[in-house]
């Protein structure tokens, strides 16, 4: 699909808040640039993503979903970003499977320290979703008006 | 079938049992109903077992493990991995449940015969149901082979042991023919438009019965989350083509790693979807990423959702 | 009365599509549902009964109401437009004609329906006799004649041919419209049609089904009957039996949050969902015992009470071919029947 040069994603980043909420503060208050495209949605741990936050996403418009934890290992739970690395893991293989496009969903893991990761991977991901154009195949007719 | 009405009449008089979880003789062959029994003469004229007894029983075990006393069940070899998860989730007590497994020949679905005006199904019936199907219909009488009628799940079969029971009646045939996960590679195998054409083709059809939900011995919640009032989306209807999605992939997400393929949602789908491709794309992926798991056959086994490995791999693996 | 070469079936349909929409069976990955035509709709005409019936031509599983939007602060509302062109529907059985029937009585009577009435008005039925009846079929007991369908027009093959005769103002211009496919001719063929499926309608198992005993009164005689009880039991609760009946007509309203405002919808409901005509102070039905009676009940008792004896089922038999229990309407007509009350 041709997409437009003025054509902006609207970008969803479910983000931890004991690492890369944070990584993304940093990200702020060391000026590093990512797109103001992307909406940040706040959750105490990564393992609090349902898969329906992410479809729910999608159905209100987004044209793709990024979900960031701290790295594996540093959960501030211990554990939760493990449950949470198989689930979007099944979760993607299925939406791939029934044809979305398989650029629109990533996961990141970005500590507190890691502001430049954060800005290079939204900037990465804004790229690759622009290079899709808008969401079609995983969204609501309705939220586009 | 006459031992099995007489093993349950004998635990019925003995006391030991106060009901019977079976099935009940409809108008016809095949339109056979769970249902209870606590008599010996309503277990003597209406209790059948045939070819047609697809329903998985092991669902409402939930609801008679809340009545008191022993209920006699009959499971089915795959009915039995069903119980078993249940157990599992603690939804059914097993000190409730006398089972008794049934040995199984396959079973058949009324729609696979191809005729119309159905009258009788000769040869379905257990336990010396044959290999030709006699179909007597309005429009004369058809031969089918009992093979070509039975339901996919069958094709695909885990095998023929009971995974619990206390005691067994019957003999089962080996039905299992076709690869459990050839359609799923077929489907992998595709592009994202060729993907996205067939489902869309198939959820299409999506009514929003919500037959698959409520007839899934995994689907147990109390309260399910598209029946909630707060819930934007319509839980009865698909108003836009996201919503279908919306629905079959979270049901399907919701079971998954609890799945024990039974396939009884493809079953009762009204509008022949063939939702087990849902639910076995994850039982692959779980089986080929986290180490091959079968919901149901081990009650102590490490449910892969509940579980993990710091060495798991990453989200999006596998993407070309 | 008319007639159509079965070869030129393709090029009637492609003719009255170009006068406006037209709806009829169309196979969709193995299953026959109503749809709109087009060029490469699969089209089949052959498959007795549609898994959903006409209905949905009618009164939609789901409709837009009306859209609040916001923009700059400031509130707009729209109302849906109402049906304003007209559509025909093509290929519709005896029994989910008299559907349309069932449901007039509902959404036509005081207060009208707007949204229903402008499709009905609006809609033209060309209705299709059935060749061959199925077991499942008791549309007989309801006065319905699957040898001579209702409708605005009426169909039925034979032989080569496709008969068509007008039984209505909107059938007759449907015909004038269409009149250069069609040749006229005599009855004889479709006499013989008739005949032969009335000979089929002699031997369907469940041509004595006898509904003696239902009616406004059962609603006093049979509520408080045991067998309910028994007879609920395996139910699970789903909708199937509902969303594929063609006189089923509750509908629930929701809104839909878009984002930037609201869309108010209708859709369908079921009387076997938990939440069924649930209001603030809680649910009328607590059981499934009672939202199953209440599903017999109004198609049996409470529907000709208030609608002078009309039964709220015509016998398409679509809920004995779809329960996934194999519950329905006929073992319950059957059970009540056995207890003699």
């Amino acid at each position: 699909m041709p997409v437009n040069e003025n054509w902006k994603p609207t970008i969803v980043a479910f983000c931890c808040n004991w690492c890369s909420y944070a990584g993304a503060d940093l990200a702020g208050s060391s000026r590093l640039a990512y797109p103001a495209d992307v909406k940040i949605i706040k959750v105490p741990c990564s393992c609090r993503v349902n898969p329906m936050f992410i479809l729910r996403a999608f159905e209100k418009g987004a044209d793709g979903v990024i979900m960031c934890g701290c790295h594996p290992g540093d959960c501030h739970y211990s554990t939760g970003n493990y449950y949470a690395r198989r689930r979007m893991t099944l979760l993607f293989s299925m939406l791939d499977y029934l044809g979305v496009e398989n650029g629109r969903t990533r996961v990141e893991w970005v500590s507190a320290a890691e502001g430049v990761k954060f800005s290079e991977t939204m900037n990465s991901f804004v790229a690759k979703v622009r290079t899709l154009g808008p969401s079609v195949r995983l969204g609501d007719l309705r939220c586009k008006n | 079938m006459q031992e099995l009405i007489n093993k349950a009449k004998s635990l019925l008089e003995s006391g030991e049992i106060v009901r019977v979880l079976g099935w009940r003789k409809g108008e016809n062959d095949w339109d056979v109903e769970p249902a209870f029994f606590t008599t010996a003469e309503d277990l003597e004229s209406n209790f059948v077992y045939n070819g047609f007894c697809g329903a998985n029983l092991s669902k409402y075990m939930i609801e008679a493990s809340r009545l008191d006393g022993k209920t006699l069940v009959f499971l089915k070899p795959c009915d039995s991995y069903s119980f078993n998860q249940l157990i599992k989730e603690h939804r059914i007590d097993r000190e409730k449940a006398y089972i008794i497994g049934v040995g199984c020949k396959g079973k058949l679905k009324i729609e696979n015969l191809g005729a119309e005006g159905i009258l009788s199904v000769e040869g379905a019936g257990y336990p010396d149901c044959s290999e030709m199907l006699t179909v007597k219909t309005l429009y004369g009488d058809k031969q089918v082979a009992y093979k070509d009628a039975m339901l996919e799940r069958c094709h695909v079969c885990k095998g023929k042991d009971h995974k619990i029971y206390d005691e067994l009646i019957g003999e089962s045939v080996d039905t299992c023919d076709s690869d459990r996960f050839a359609e799923i590679a077929k489907i992998e195998a595709m592009s994202p438009e060729e993907k996205f054409a067939f489902f869309q083709a198939e959820l299409s059809k999506c009514i929003r019965c919500n037959a698959c939900r409520n007839v899934c011995p995994a689907c147990s919640c109390r309260k399910c989350v598209f029946d909630s009032t707060k819930f934007d989306s319509a839980q009865k209807a698909n108003a836009t083509s996201f919503e279908e999605k919306m629905f079959h992939i979270i049901r399907a997400f919701h079971v998954a790693g609890r799945c024990t393929d039974c396939g009884e949602c493809s079953r009762v789908c009204p509008q022949g979807i063939p939702l087990h491709l849902f639910n076995r794309k994850f039982i692959k992926d779980i089986n080929s990423l986290y180490g091959e798991y079968q919901a149901g056959a081990d009650i102590d086994a490490a449910a892969p959702l509940t579980s993990f490995r710091t060495d798991d791999a990453e989200p999006g693996v596998g993407r070309r | 009365m008319y007639r159509i070469a079965k070869a030129d079936i393709p090029a009637l349909l492609a003719a009255i599509a170009a006068k406006g929409e037209l709806y009829l069976p169309v196979n969709t990955a193995g299953k026959t549902n109503f749809a709109p035509w087009s060029e490469d709709a699969d089209v089949d005409l052959e498959t007795l009964k549609t898994v959903r019936s006409g209905k949905d031509v009618f009164f939609p599983q789901s409709e837009n109401l009306y859209s609040c939007h916001r923009t700059d602060g400031k509130l707009s509302v729209t109302a849906a437009e109402l049906e304003d062109k007209n559509f025909v529907v093509f290929g519709m059985k005896a029994c989910d004609v008299r559907g349309l029937a069932v449901l007039d009585k509902v959404f036509l009577s005081d207060p009208v329906d707007s949204y229903y009435a402008a499709r009905r008005k609006h809609g033209t039925v060309v209705s299709l006799a059935c060749s061959k009846p199925d077991t499942s079929c008791f549309c007989h007991c309801f006065g319905i004649d699957c040898a001579a369908p209702e409708g605005d027009v009426a169909t039925w093959f034979a032989g080569e041919h496709l008969y068509w005769l007008p039984q209505s103002e909107k059938g007759e211009s449907l015909t004038a419209a269409v009149s250069s496919l069609l040749e006229s001719t005599d009855d004889a063929a479709v006499e013989d049609a008739k005949a032969a499926i009335r000979s089929i309608q002699e031997k369907l198992p469940l041509k004595d089904l006898s509904l003696e005993g239902w009616g406004a009164e059962a609603a006093k005689t049979k509520f408080d009957s045991p067998l309910w009880e028994q007879l609920y039991k395996p139910c699970l609760a789903c909708g199937t039996c509902t969303f594929v009946c063609p006189t089923c007509q509750c509908y629930d309203i929701k809104d839909y949050n878009t984002g930037s405002g609201v869309q108010r919808m209708r859709c369908w409901d079921s009387c076997m969902y938990s939440d069924f005509t649930m209001m603030a102070h809680g649910n009328n039905r607590t059981s499934q015992m009672q939202r199953f009676r209440q599903r017999f009940m109004h198609k049996l008792a409470y529907f000709p009470a208030n609608n002078d004896g009309m039964f709220s089922c015509v016998g398409c038999g679509r809920c004995v071919d779809k329960c996934p229990s194999h519950l329905n309407i006929v073992k319950v007509i059957k059970a009540f029947a056995k207890e003699g009350k």
